[in-house]
């Protein structure tokens, strides 16, 4: 049977963590259709030669009608479904979530290439080198039109848009090289899109991060643009400032001026830079202009790496004015 | 054409009361087709004011509350000519008939008049989308989605009361030559049907789109 | 044998006029078949050349942007300009007045109005496609359709635009024709599941269609005008679009279906001289797919970044409406058990029905389950799915339709034997072209790719030669009928013995239908019970 399939392979590589999983529910789909499929064509084809006209069968019509038999068909299937949504949702939410020790990446694709950029700086064209066994959270966006990062072998695919961030995880989980492919329509190049994902032994990977020469760590140049656009202007140490201190920020839990509360994660952060109008921190005045025309998507991955090495101050009360 | 109030009804229909009751129907499952399209457009708006309701309600100083006021009150006007003229035709009185059905034409008239000054307000203000838009106040890109949607919905609706005021004219000749009764009205009823529902639409614009600044 | 000649609604006048200018909803129909079947060979054109340059993993016969345009007129002429007017526009047309005992549907103008409308939005789009084409996928996913793309986007979006109304029109004179104009004794659940089928359809159609008319409205708006209502860049929202695209389009997907599942009752019933087994489930399911079918539209969603738990929500919703088409196959199969079953044709275009939608629905469920979805979605897994709903059911349903009233249509009877082998040859071709598909996508091929890693190669191969026996296989009825319009042995009323109140006039009918208003006294598929020597010792 294995060599079989590896002559006629019906299933990608499993190279992830959740592509197993994936698969096995995949599998039991497979064999419940094929069941059903069996037991459709099957009935079809004894009926139709069993009761072909005729044939010498009893056609007596005990009973015209059967409310029981409706009932069973229509509550088996279901039953059916129930379980296989219940299931596969489970599957997709526990999925939805990255572990918080996994690797952030920056993914920003155009019309029509991926660009890559790791947080130690390296940068990558259609290519995408990662460590076994660890997760792997990319953050997503597009400078143009709607793109989709697609990677069969890990089972995952997430649409990356323009002016927001989309995120996708998975944990690799074996050495090799695997196809990367744009999966939303984008225009002519789109089949062109593709490239290759490099799972390496971690030793590998620390090699190869290393071995990139003058590669300057995304949060280091973070901080030139920090200063160059001289944020600590409003944002400074503490929250005496015009703007909210930006140290512990990353990950903490930020209240709005309309009493909302959100999280600080990399949406959050692109927005304010991007629309500050839009989330005001309860407390301050929507002063902070815009710099949607200043900060580019890989400037604005370096500027969130920055501010994510901000530690907490020994102050207590982030996101209150005194 | 002839006088065709007596009961004479087309050759699919078994009686004239099967084809008014096609006819009605018929009217009514349009305008539930209506009610989706225009439906599309207010779920947009929604939307975008639910995302930019400072930027909505700055923009709406700019629409001309007045006129909107007077053309509801025209078209408001108009329904009731409506009535009268589907009462007027139930009753055979064919003279009544012609009368509200030209004021009603004539209020629909006034309508798209008062519309179409404001339009042209618009283009001397850089009001108009994509069309050298300048917008001084504050979110100019949220600002430009609701002038987008005021013009299409405005735009539709407008369009929609011209074919209304089409209707009503092609009734109206009708109407001159006698071809209404008590046998026969179901034209005039389904038109006034169509009216009612285009003047239904304004009455549910005129508050969203022109009055928000007035009631945040 | 020269039979008399009876006038009939085809011989009744001659002349373009005549027909150019009819409001009878049997020529109507005749006007609809012919384009209908016109933009069936030419969206059928588009797929060869895409099959055509997928035999090999390069891009060697075409060059990136014509691919993409193929594949967007493909989806377009194919979706807008067949399959959502096919059996209602053609089949419907003809038979719903038929079926109901009535002379004529309700507004018999207004059914030309929409052939026009058609016509004139089929205009618009060929044209668009022949100057320059348009290469955003017939789904026109914003801002690529409004910022980026440099083709024939407005025209194209016109033409569908205007296609809308002419969609609407039809339902609208269906629902009026089936709730005023049935005959005498004819109640709602006498009616033959044709009709509901075409009933359920018409409320699908005057529910969903205005919404598709505003999305592409506003479409043609942003584009002309440069705003920014889908567009992000101008503080729009894309997904918005694709909220307002797919609320329309997978109602429409069952505009298409629903249709082809009334045809099949029919063909079921008459061929296996049976009532249909559960009528009332099978009225109730017709309902219940269109009902459904208005909740679930997010699941072309699952990864375009809406919340994971709209995507839960669609995804149950997904899992309730394939229960309903699911009690359909079980009770087509049970009309079956201790039938007396013939193979004529149409049965045979029933029972591919019946296999190629089950494999179609199920994989369903596949694209249904959140976490196989995120692997499958955009790929060719999602391309197979919806071409064994939509030609392996939908288009075997007309299929099966057309053979089984073309007696009643042309008074001819097509040639069985070469209808038979037509019909194995579009089964065997069908079922190449796309079951590697299924294999192909679960294999990670994305969909809409022209060039492709070359381990992909041998399954396209196979589909592409699939699409050969099928594209062959259509052009033998297109042949045959053609040829039975002059050569076909004449019919009589009622060739198949069929119940239902269309037999009981000529072949072809007057052009008023019947001579006298019938009255029902029985529920449709009222075959005659079996002998007792049939029941129990089998038929002489």
């Amino acid at each position: 049977m294995t060599s079989l399939l590896s002559i006629f392979p019906l299933f990608p590589v499993e190279a992830s963590q959740q592509a197993r999983q994936i698969d096995e529910l995949y599998v039991a789909l497979v064999i419940i259709a094929s069941i059903f499929t069996a037991i459709i064509f099957v009935c079809l084809a004894y009926f139709a030669v069993r009761y072909r006209k005729g044939s010498r069968a009893n056609r007596e019509m005990r009973h015209p009608e059967n409310l029981k038999l409706e009932i069973a068909w229509t509550v088996i299937p279901l039953i059916i479904s129930a379980g296989i949504y219940v299931w596969s949702a489970k599957l997709f939410f526990d999925l939805h979530v990255a572990p918080k020790n996994a690797i952030e990446i920056y993914v920003v694709a155009k019309q029509w290439m991926w660009k890559i950029e790791h947080p130690e700086g390296n940068r990558e064209i259609n290519a995408l080198h990662i460590p076994v066994g660890i997760p792997v959270k990319l953050v997503m966006t597009s400078q143009d039109v709607i793109h989709s990062f697609y990677v069969p072998a890990f089972r995952v695919k997430q649409d990356v848009l323009p002016d927001r961030y989309t995120t996708e995880w998975f944990l690799p989980t074996k050495v090799g090289t695997y196809h990367l492919f744009c999966a939303e329509y984008c225009g002519t190049g789109h089949a062109s899109m593709i490239g290759t994902v490099y799972v390496m032994d971690q030793a590998d990977y620390q090699q190869w991060l290393a071995g990139k020469s003058g590669e300057v760590p995304l949060a280091t140049s973070g901080e030139d643009l920090f200063q160059h656009f001289a944020c600590s202007t409003c944002h400074q140490l503490n929250d005496m400032g015009r703007g909210p201190s930006l140290y512990g920020l990353f990950g903490s839990m930020v209240r709005l001026q309309n009493g909302q509360r959100v999280i600080a994660d990399q949406s959050y952060i692109r927005n304010s830079i991007y629309d500050p109008g839009d989330q005001v921190v309860a407390g301050y005045r929507a002063i902070m202009p815009t710099f949607r025309k200043q900060i580019d998507p890989d400037q604005m991955a370096a500027l969130i790496e920055y501010i994510k090495t901000l530690g907490a101050p020994a102050k207590p009360a982030k996101g209150t004015k005194q | 054409m002839a006088d065709h109030s007596q009961a004479a009804h087309a050759h699919q229909f078994d009686d004239i009361k099967q084809q008014h009751e096609a006819d009605s129907l018929g009217m009514w499952v349009f305008l539930t087709t209506e009610i989706l399209f225009f439906g599309a457009l207010f779920l947009c708006y929604g939307i975008y004011r639910h995302a930019y309701p400072d930027a909505f309600a700055s923009a709406s100083h700019y629409m001309d509350v007045i006129l909107g006021g007077i053309n509801t009150a025209v078209l408001l006007g108009s329904s009731l000519t409506v009535v009268l003229a589907v009462h007027a035709a139930q009753h055979g009185e064919r003279k009544r008939l012609l009368v509200f059905l030209v004021m009603t034409i004539v209020l629909g008239c006034v309508f798209l008049g008062i519309k179409g000054l404001e339009y042209s307000h618009k283009f001397a203000e850089h009001l108009v989308p994509g069309v050298d838009f300048q917008y001084a106040g504050p979110q100019p890109g949220a600002a430009e989605i609701y002038f987008v949607l005021y013009f299409v919905m405005t735009g539709i609706h407008a369009l929609h009361l011209l074919i209304g005021i089409g209707i009503m004219t092609w009734l109206a000749v009708g109407a001159s030559r006698n071809r209404y009764g008590p046998d026969y009205y179901a034209p005039v009823e389904v038109s006034g049907l169509y009216w009612h529902f285009v003047d239904i639409i304004w009455i549910f614009l005129y508050p969203m789109i022109y009055l928000i600044h007035v009631y945040r | 044998m020269k039979m008399e000649q009876n006038v009939d609604y085809l011989n009744v006048a001659y002349g373009p006029r005549s027909w150019l200018l009819s409001t009878d909803h049997k020529r109507i129909a005749i006007l609809y078949m012919i384009s209908i079947t016109f933009f069936f060979f030419v969206g059928g054109f588009f797929a060869l050349l895409m099959r055509l340059e997928l035999l090999t993993p390069q891009g060697d016969l075409v060059a990136a942007h014509t691919y993409n345009e193929l594949f967007s007129m493909h989806g377009i002429t194919m979706i807008f300009f067949f399959l959502i007017p096919s059996i209602p526009a053609v089949l419907g047309n003809f038979l719903v007045p038929l079926m109901i005992g009535a002379r004529d549907l309700a507004f018999p103008k207004l059914n030309l109005l929409s052939w026009y409308l058609y016509i004139i939005g089929g205009i618009f789009t060929l044209t668009a496609m022949i100057t320059g084409g348009v290469d955003t996928g017939w789904t026109f996913y914003t801002p690529l359709s409004t910022a980026y793309s440099t083709t024939n986007v407005i025209p194209v979006v016109t033409g569908i635009f205007i296609l809308g109304f002419s969609s609407i029109l039809t339902g609208v004179n269906f629902i009026i024709t089936i709730h005023k104009m049935r005959a005498p004794g004819l109640t709602w659940f006498r009616l033959p599941l044709f009709i509901w089928a075409q009933y359920a359809t018409s409320i699908i159609i005057v529910l969903a269609t205005p919404v598709i008319a505003i999305t592409l409205l506003l479409l043609i708006v942003e584009r002309v005008f440069g705003v920014g209502i889908f567009n992000p860049a101008l503080g729009g929202d894309p997904l918005l679009f694709q909220h307002l695209f797919w609320f329309y389009s997978h109602p429409a997907v069952y505009i298409m279906v629903l249709p082809s599942m009334g045809v099949v009752s029919e063909l079921i019933t008459c061929f296996a001289r049976k009532r249909i087994f559960g009528y009332y489930f099978m009225a109730a399911a017709i309902m219940a797919i269109a009902a459904l079918g208005f909740l679930v539209w997010g699941h072309h969603m699952f990864v375009s970044g809406q919340s994971v738990y709209a995507s839960m929500v669609f995804s149950a919703l997904s899992y309730f409406v394939a229960v309903p088409s699911a009690i359909k196959v079980f009770n087509w199969l049970a009309t079956l058990y201790k039938g007396s079953i013939s193979f004529h044709t149409p049965l045979l275009y029933a029972f591919g029905f019946i296999g190629l939608f089950t494999i179609g629905g199920l994989t369903g469920l596949f694209l249904a389950a959140l976490a196989v979805d995120v692997h499958v979605t955009d790929t060719y897994f999602v391309v197979a799915h919806f071409h064994y709903i939509m030609v392996g059911g939908a288009v075997m349903g007309y299929l099966g339709g057309i053979h089984y009233w073309w007696p009643k249509i042309t008074g001819r009877l097509y040639p069985e034997g070469w209808a038979k082998f037509s019909a194995l040859v579009l089964f065997v071709g069908f079922n190449l072209t796309f079951f590697p598909q299924f294999i192909l996508g679960y294999l990670g091929m994305p969909r809409r790719y022209h060039v492709y890693p070359p381990e992909f190669q041998v399954l396209n191969v196979l589909s592409t030669a699939g699409a050969t026996i099928l594209g062959i296989g259509y052009l033998i009825p297109f042949t045959y009928l053609i040829w039975s319009l002059r050569r076909g042995k004449h019919a009589g009323p009622n060739p198949w013995n069929a119940t239902g109140l269309e037999w009981t006039t000529s072949s072809p009918p007057p052009q008023h239908n019947f001579d006298k208003t019938p009255i029902v006294t029985e529920g449709p598929y009222a075959y005659p019970p079996f002998e007792k020597t049939e029941v129990v010792h089998g038929g002489s």
